[in-house]
C-alpha cells in the first residue's frame, strides 16, 4: 500500500487491542445513510515511474525557449545552492515553530530573513511573511486603517498604476471592512501617477496612500513628492515595491522628509522560481511603533533558563488562535520554506550581488528598449525613467505579435491592452539579468519581423 | 548545539560570487532613486552559506527525522516524488501570465486536480486559488455572505461556530464582516443542537463546522445540525481541517454543506515547510458555485483555459496575486494520482485505526480520555488535568518531556475548552512500532510525572536550547539582528506586552 507500512499482521494486532473486528467498525458512528460509496471520479492509482512519465509529458509542452514577461513574476538566476539546500527534509517537512526548542533551525532562518528585509526596506520591523505579494498589500491597507485612527474616513488612495492584481486582490481582501478604495490616474506621458490628480484630495480625510515603486509600467515614480505629499495630509503612506529593486533604489524608510512607515511586496524575485504564480510569499515590514498592528507571524530572540540565546515566536497575543474574533486578520501561517530560499538566496547575493542583478536587469531593458526602438513604428510608451520593465508601443495590435512570437518560443511580454483598453498596441517587457545581448538581439529580431508581418497582412 | 547568525560569519568584502554578474553595470537614474547606503545583507562565502543552512535544518524536528502527531495538522509523509515531478523545469519556468496556449500541460493538471476534488467531496465545482486554509475559509464565508446579499437578503450577517472551533474561523467571520455567535460542545463532544436551535433566526448568515470536529469525534447529529441551518435560511461551511478521517467515507456535500475548504497540505501530503506554504482550496454545491473567487480552470473545444470575471461575473473576486500556490496544487495532484481511488479510500481507514489504536493503549497505561466513550476519528484527545493537579506536571511539561525522547509534541491547549490536553494525530503513514514506541515514551512520562515530575518541569535537555523565555520575548522585543558597532545592543523596543 502507497505509504501505508501495515502488515495484515500488524493490523490484525492493532484491532484486536481495540477490540473490534475490522476496521470498518471503527466508522460505526458515522450514520449509514451518510457512506458514500467509492470513489469513482479519481483514477486508480499509477506507480511512481508512471506518474513521472505523464508529469514530464505535461510540463514539456509548457516549455519556452526565452521569456520576457514580467508584471509580478520575475525570472532571476537562482543559485543552486538555494533549493538544495530549501528542500532539505528538516525544513521541507516541519511545521510552523509552536515548539520552539524543537524548531530553532526554522526560527533562525526567519530572524535572519526579518533582519534582511527590515534592512532592505528601510525598516526596524518584518514579519514571517505572508501569502503574495498581492495579499501582503491588502494586509497592509489593513493595517494602515488600524493605524491611522485619527482619520475616520477609511479613504485609501491607490494609484492606478498598481498592478490591477493588487487592486483587485486588496478590493476583495478588504471588501467587508468598509474600506473605500479610491483610483489615482496616471500620467499618459511620464506613465507616473498623476501629481495634480493626487493633490486633488488635499484636505479630504484620507486614510492611507498606496505608493508603488516602480509602478507596473515599470516606471519609477515620484516617491519623495508622493510621500511627502501623504504625510502632509496626515495619511500614512504604504510602498509597494520590488525588492530586487532594492538593491539598487533608495529604501522606502528613506522617501521624503520623514520615510513611508508601512511597506510590503511580492518576495517571488529573491530566489523563488516562476511555478505558474506560486507558491511565493509576500512580506510586510514598518516601523517600530507600528509592530502591535502588524499582522502575521513575528519571531524573537530570547534566552533560555540557562541565559543562551534562542528564538521563538513573539507577540502571539495578536493572532487568531489566541484572539479569536478579536483578531485583526485571519492570517494563520506564513510562507515558511519561500522564506527559507530567499534567505539563503540574499545571503549568497549578499549586497554588492543584489546591486548587479539590479543593476544588470535594469541594463538589460534599457538595451532592449533601445534596440526595440530601432524598429520602425516602435516607441516607448512612457518619458519616466523605468527599472526593469518598459511599455513598448507597437504599430500593431500587441496581442496578435506575442501569438505569433510564441510560436518562435518567444515569450514576448504582456498585452496591457486588457488591463488598460487606453493602452492599445502596447506591450509590457521585462528583461533580467539572465538574459544576454545576443537573447536581446533575437528578440528585438523576432519583434522587427513580426511587426512587418503583421503589417503587410493588414 | 548553537549557531553564529550568518551576519555574524561574514567578513566585509567577501562575496560568493559565482552566484551574480561579474560586472557592475553602469546605470543612468536620477540620483533621488539611487540608494546611499548598502543594506545589511551578509558577505559571506557559498560554503559559508551552505555551512550554516545546513547546520540550521539540523535544528529542527520534522516528519523526515521524527513522528510528529501534532494535532489537527496531519503531518503525515511527503512523498518524494510529488516535490521531484513539481519540480520540472516546465512547471517551475512556466510564467504564471504564460498564454494559455503554452500552458495546456499546467492547466490539465489543474483541471483534473479540481475533477478529483469535486469527487472526494461531493461540491460541484473548485477553486484553486486560496494559499492557506485560513484563506479558503476567507472565501468560503465571503461566498455565503455574497449569495445572500445578491437575494436582497442583507440583515444576514451573524455566523454560528463551535466553542470549540480553530481560531482561525471565528477570525474568518470577523474579516467578512459578519459577527459570531458561539455554541457549546455537550459533554460527549457534539454540537448542543437544543442551544443552536435557539440561536438561529433570520440574522444567520450560515455556521462554520469541522466534522470530526476538533474533539477529534464525528458529530452524529450533522443532518440535524443541517436541518437547522437550512430551514432558517442559513448555510453550512466545511472546514476541512479533518478531511483525512472521512476520505472516501462521507462526502461532505451529503452531509449538507453548501462550501469548504481542503487544506491539501495536510490530507493531500503537501509539505508544510515550516510553516506555509499551504493551499485553502474552495469547493461549493450548486448554490455558491457562480461566487466562487477567481481564476477557475474551464474547457473549451480547444483545450483548457482560465475562467475570469467576464465567466463568473458573481464571483467575490481574486484573491492571490495569479494563481494561488501552483506547485504546492502540482504536489497534490501527483499524490492523488499516486494514491489513486484505492489508496485514498485506505487514508482514512489507517489514520483512524492508529488514532483509534494509540487512543486504547494510552488509555490502558493510565491517561485520562477526554471522550473514551467515542471513537476516536483520525486524532483524539488526552487531558493531564489530574497530573497537573497532583504533582503539577502540566501537558507543556509532557510535551517538552516528548522532545527528550525524538518525538514531537502533540498539540497542545487546543482546544481551548479542554484543560490540559494534547490532541494527538499519528497519520496513516506511521507503522505500529513507531506508536509503540510513542506510547512506551508516553507511559515513561506519566511514570515520572508520578514520582516527582521534577525531570518532567527541566525538559528538554536534550535540544539545541532550553525553554526559552517567551515573557522576555515579548517584552524586550529584538526582532532583528543590529551589527554591535551601530548601537551596542539588539534591542529595539522595550513596550509593555499585551
Amino acid at each position: 500500500m502507497p505509504f501505508i507500512p501495515h502488515t495484515d499482521h500488524d493490523t490484525q494486532l492493532m484491532l484486536q487491542a481495540i477490540g473490534v473486528d475490522d476496521i470498518n467498525s471503527l466508522f460505526d458512528e458515522i450514520p449509514d445513510e451518510l457512506r458514500c460509496g467509492k470513489l469513482m471520479g479519481v483514477p486508480t492509482a499509477i506507480s511512481e515511474y508512471e506518474v513521472g512519465r505523464l508529469m514530464r509529458r505535461q510540463a514539456d509542452k509548457d516549455r519556452v525557449e526565452l521569456n520576457f514577461l514580467g508584471a509580478g513574476a520575475y525570472e532571476h538566476h537562482i543559485p543552486a545552492a538555494v533549493w538544495e539546500l530549501t528542500t532539505r527534509g528538516e525544513f521541507y517537512s516541519a511545521y510552523t515553530p509552536y515548539q520552539a526548542e524543537a524548531s530553532q533551525g526554522t526560527l533562525q532562518v526567519i530572524y535572519e530573513y526579518q533582519t534582511m528585509m527590515a534592512s532592505l526596506t528601510g525598516q526596524d520591523v518584518s514579519n514571517a511573511s505572508l501569502y503574495d505579494g498581492a495579499s501582503a498589500l491588502a494586509e497592509a491597507t489593513l493595517m494602515a486603517v488600524r493605524v491611522n485612527r485619527a482619520s475616520k474616513s477609511r479613504r485609501v488612495l491607490i494609484p492606478q498604476s498598481v498592478h490591477p492584481h493588487y487592486a483587485a486582490v486588496t478590493k476583495a481582501i478588504t471588501a467587508s471592512q468598509s474600506i473605500e478604495l479610491v483610483q489615482i490616474p496616471y500620467d499618459p506621458n511620464s506613465g507616473q501617477t498623476d501629481l495634480a490628480a493626487l493633490r486633488s484630495h488635499a484636505g479630504t480625510d484620507i486614510t492611507a496612500v498606496i505608493i508603488p515603486q516602480p509602478n507596473v509600467f515599470g516606471v519609477l515614480e515620484q516617491v519623495d513628492e508622493f510621500a511627502d505629499w501623504a504625510a502632509d495630509q496626515g495619511a500614512l503612506g504604504i510602498a509597494l515595491v520590488n525588492p530586487i529593486s532594492l538593491g539598487l533604489l533608495r529604501p522606502p524608510g528613506e522617501w521624503g522628509r520623514e520615510g513611508v512607515p508601512i511597506v510590503c511586496g511580492e518576495g517571488q524575485p529573491l530566489g523563488v522560481p516562476l511555478s505558474s504564480g506560486g507558491p511565493y510569499f509576500g512580506f510586510l515590514t514598518c516601523r517600530e511603533a507600528l509592530v502591535r498592528q502588524l499582522p502575521g507571524r513575528l519571531v524573537g530572540r530570547t534566552v533560555d533558563r540557562d541565559g543562551k540565546l534562542g528564538f521563538t515566536l513573539t507577540l502571539q497575543a495578536r493572532e487568531q488562535h489566541i484572539r479569536r474574533s478579536r483578531a485583526t486578520s485571519n492570517i494563520c501561517t506564513n510562507q515558511g520554506l519561500m522564506v527559507t530560499a530567499a534567505t539563503i538566496y540574499m545571503s549568497l547575493l549578499g549586497p554588492q550581488g543584489l546591486r548587479r542583478v539590479a543593476a544588470e536587469s535594469h541594463a538589460k531593458t534599457r538595451g532592449l528598449a533601445a534596440a526595440a526602438a530601432m524598429i520602425d513604428g516602435v516607441e516607448p510608451a512612457f518619458t519616466a525613467p523605468h527599472f526593469h520593465e518598459v511599455v513598448l508601443r507597437l504599430p500593431v495590435r500587441a496581442g496578435a505579435v506575442i501569438e505569433k512570437m510564441r510560436r518562435q518560443g518567444i515569450l514576448a511580454g504582456i498585452a496591457l491592452s486588457s488591463w488598460y483598453p487606453e493602452l492599445e498596441n502596447c506591450l509590457l517587457v521585462c528583461a533580467t539579468e539572465t538574459k544576454t545581448d545576443a537573447d536581446l538581439h533575437t528578440y528585438v529580431q523576432a519583434l522587427g519581423q513580426q511587426i512587418e508581418a503583421s503589417r503587410a497582412a493588414s | 548545539m548553537s549557531e553564529l547568525l550568518i551576519f555574524e560569519r561574514g567578513q566585509p568584502g567577501r562575496s560568493a560570487s559565482a552566484q551574480f554578474p561579474r560586472h557592475e553595470s553602469a546605470h543612468e537614474l536620477p540620483a533621488q532613486f539611487v540608494r546611499s547606503e548598502p543594506p545589511l545583507l551578509p558577505e559571506v562565502s557559498e560554503l559559508d552559506v551552505v555551512r550554516h543552512y545546513t547546520r540550521l535544518s539540523q535544528m529542527n524536528f520534522s516528519i523526515d527525522t521524527h513522528f510528529y502527531p501534532l494535532g489537527s495538522c496531519t503531518m503525515k509523509y511527503n512523498p518524494r516524488g510529488c516535490n521531484s515531478f513539481a519540480s520540472l523545469p516546465g512547471f517551475t519556468q512556466r510564467h504564471p501570465l504564460a498564454p494559455e496556449s503554452s500552458s495546456q500541460g499546467f492547466l490539465t493538471c489543474l483541471f483534473e486536480l479540481q475533477e478529483m476534488l469535486k469527487s472526494v467531496t461531493g461540491m460541484a465545482a473548485f477553486s484553486l486559488t486560496p494559499m492557506a486554509g485560513a484563506q479558503g475559509e476567507l472565501a468560503g464565508v465571503a461566498m455565503i455572505r455574497a449569495y445572500h446579499v445578491d437575494r436582497g437578503d442583507i440583515g444576514r450577517t451573524e455566523i454560528i461556530v463551535p466553542d470549540a472551533a480553530h481560531g482561525t474561523n471565528p477570525a474568518t467571520a470577523t474579516m467578512c464582516g459578519c459577527t459570531v455567535k458561539e455554541v457549546p460542545t455537550r459533554a460527549d463532544g457534539d454540537v448542543n443542537l437544543d442551544v443552536l436551535r435557539e440561536l438561529v433566526g433570520s440574522q444567520t448568515a450560515g455556521i462554520m463546522l469541522t466534522n470530526p470536529s476538533t474533539l477529534g469525534v464525528f458529530d452524529k447529529n450533522i443532518k440535524a445540525i443541517e436541518e437547522v441551518i437550512h430551514a432558517a435560511g442559513g448555510l453550512l461551511y466545511y472546514d476541512g481541517a479533518n478531511l483525512n478521517a472521512i476520505l472516501g467515507k462521507v462526502l461532505p456535500a451529503e452531509m449538507g454543506f453548501d462550501v469548504m475548504h481542503i487544506n491539501l497540505h495536510k490530507t493531500f501530503a503537501t509539505p508544510h515547510g515550516g510553516g506555509g506554504p499551504g493551499s485553502g482550496v474552495v469547493g461549493a454545491g450548486e448554490t455558491l458555485k457562480p461566487f466562487l473567487p477567481i481564476p477557475v480552470v474551464g474547457t473549451t473545444a480547444n483545450g483548457y483555459r482560465w475562467l475570469d470575471e467576464a465567466d463568473l461575473p458573481k464571483s467575490i473576486g481574486r484573491l492571490s496575486a495569479f494563481m494561488g500556490n501552483a506547485g504546492v496544487l502540482l504536489r497534490a495532484y501527483i499524490y492523488m494520482r499516486l494514491l489513486g481511488r484505492e489508496g485514498l479510500e485506505r487514508v482514512a481507514d489507517y489514520a483512524v485505526l492508529n488514532a483509534n489504536y494509540v487512543m486504547v493503549q494510552l488509555r490502558k497505561a493510565g491517561f485520562d480520555i477526554v471522550f473514551p466513550d467515542r471513537r476516536a476519528s483520525h486524532e483524539f484527545l488526552v487531558t493531564l488535568k489530574r497530573q497537573t493537579k497532583s504533582k503539577g506536571v502540566t501537558a507543556m511539561d509532557f510535551a517538552k518531556a516528548l522532545l527528550d525522547r525524538g518525538i514531537h509534541a502533540p498539540t497542545t491547549y487546543f482546544p481551548l475548552l479542554v484543560p490540559e490536553c494534547l490532541l494527538i494525530e499519528p497519520t496513516e503513514t506511521e507503522s505500529k512500532q513507531t506508536l509503540d514506541h510513542f506510547v512506551a515514551a508516553m507511559t515513561e512520562i506519566l511514570a515520572e510525572a508520578a514520582s516527582s515530575g521534577a525531570q518532567c518541569k527541566d525538559a528538554p535537555v536534550t535540544t539545541p536550547v532550553k525553554r526559552l523565555d517567551d515573557v522576555r520575548a515579548a517584552r524586550q522585543l529584538d526582532v532583528r539582528y543590529q551589527p554591535p558597532e551601530t548601537d551596542g545592543g539588539a534591542q529595539i523596543v522595550n513596550a509593555a506586552a499585551d
